[in-house]
């Protein structure tokens, strides 16, 4: 039984190179879409990846750390409320993790579906919740324009999820080998 | 795309001697004290104040400057779109309205609106040197023995040192990967329909992704041999000592905290400073 808050040494080593990887597709793997400043991030498809195979904190973490070393190493400083909604929605599509069996090649259907329904209700939490009520409270941001940039973050990013995410998600269960797939000739 | 994002280039003056730690602490102090206040009363001075510590620690312009460009242009699409939403925001905020001309109907130009904005500009602005203060003048390898010590898992700390050491892997990685894919003909530019930039995308993410998987089993299993994790401490080769200039440093940030609290409390009665209300 997968334990939902373990932190073994290979989760430790998946956040950091999964980090390393966020940090990389963040800054500089994006879909543009035509509107300025509001590219698909494929980023968030990974980190969802990584959240449904290695659990929340590695998927908090993940988003966490590689958002907030891009902004630093771009703007100079962290946006916080984006950092913090980064990390919370990779956090609850890792809340996925137990029902999930992709490390025994195992994603049907009703497993693409449950992803999609923890990443769609992330999304909507941590962009259409979390992040702009953090930029009012913490940057006396207007509501209106925080809310209209977190409902656009949010659509995207589910995209970029419910795309990225499934589709890796797919490919790498049929790279392992399931319980009891040998058979005795 | 650079494997190199910034460069650490070791000196010897008052900031770069500093420990770790203590300017992680002095960076989260201020950067915190300048996203509290929205008095340009206070605000104005730690941008001084910051500007000068960065003239102090000899960091160059050209070390700077592209970051410089992004944060200018962020502050400009901000300021443009905080006016296009809520042209009337500041008049909301500070409870009077001082006309000064109108563009249309909705977009009057306030002073209200004006002070908020401009306060807005120069509080971002402050944050920037903070940040690259600290990411240019403290070693990356000591990035990770700051973070334990102010607290934080050492567990996750070791995560954000692994990121810093295989980022630079990644990027090779990457490069590789796209380049060999591109030579087969995948397109990845705007000249391509959205769909199908998404799937060749995924043609280079998928060998990075797992080609990374399989590094994790490696460290993991190296980590694991060596007994990664057996303790509830660790210590950190990388660690500086703190000595008194560190105290000072600390308590300066402190100070300047502090003072932008009892400002807040005291003369403004809040977050804001409002100078309509007289």
């Amino acid at each position: 039984m997968k334990k939902l808050f373990e932190f073994k040494t290979k989760t430790i080593v998946a956040t950091g190179i999964g980090a390393a990887l966020f940090m990389l597709l963040f800054m500089y793997v994006k879909v543009p879409t035509g509107i300025p400043e509001t590219d698909v991030q494929t980023a968030y498809g990974l980190g969802s990846f990584f959240a449904a195979l290695f659990g929340p904190i590695a998927g908090f973490l993940i988003a966490f750390i590689g958002h907030a070393i891009s902004d630093a190493v771009q703007y100079g400083s962290p946006w916080w409320s984006w950092v913090v909604a980064s990390g919370i929605s990779c956090f609850i599509v890792g809340l996925a993790y137990p029902r999930l069996k992709v490390d025994e090649g195992v994603f049907g259907w009703k497993d693409v579906l449950t992803f999609n329904i923890f990443q769609i209700v992330a999304n909507v939490i941590a962009w259409i919740v979390v992040a702009p009520v953090l930029d009012i409270v913490v940057y006396g941001e207007p509501a209106n324009l925080v809310f209209t940039q977190g409902a656009v973050a949010a659509l995207w990013n589910a995209i970029s999820m419910g795309v990225i995410g499934t589709l890796l998600l797919f490919l790498y269960s049929k790279t392992r080998a399931g319980k009891g797939t040998l058979s005795k000739e | 795309m650079k494997a190199k994002l910034f460069d650490y280039i070791e000196k010897d003056n008052f900031v770069f001697n500093l420990s770790g730690v203590t300017k992680l602490l002095c960076f989260l102090i201020l950067t915190f004290t300048v996203m509290y206040s929205y008095d340009v009363r206070v605000i104005l001075p730690v941008l001084i104040f910051s500007f000068w510590v960065l003239h102090v620690s000899e960091i160059k312009f050209a070390q700077i400057k592209i970051m410089l460009y992004y944060v200018l242009v962020f502050i400009a699409i901000n300021f443009v779109l905080t006016f296009l939403f809520s042209p009337q925001y500041g008049v909301e905020l500070y409870g009077s309205k001082h006309e000064l001309f109108a563009l249309t109907e909705r977009y009057t130009v306030t002073a209200e609106q004006l002070l908020y904005q401009g306060t807005k500009v120069v509080k971002y602005l402050s944050v920037i040197p903070l940040g690259m203060l600290f990411l240019l003048t403290t070693n990356p390898s000591e990035f990770a023995a700051s973070l334990s010590s102010i607290g934080v898992s050492y567990k996750a700390a070791f995560a954000v040192s692994l990121t810093l050491r295989y980022f630079p892997d990644m990027i090779r990685d990457y490069n590789d990967i796209a380049l060999a894919q591109q030579a087969r003909g995948l397109d990845l530019s705007r000249k391509e329909r959205l769909g199908t930039r998404l799937k060749n995308i995924m043609n280079i993410f998928v060998p990075l992704i797992f080609s990374s998987l399989d590094r994790v089993e490696v460290i993991s299993n190296a980590m694991d041999l060596r007994g990664f994790g057996k303790h509830k401490k660790r210590t950190w080769y990388a660690f500086k000592p703190l000595v008194k200039n560190d105290g000072l440093a600390i308590a300066l940030c402190v100070a300047i905290a502090l003072a932008a609290l009892a400002v807040a409390f005291f003369i403004d009665h809040g977050r804001y400073w409002n100078p309509f209300v007289a």
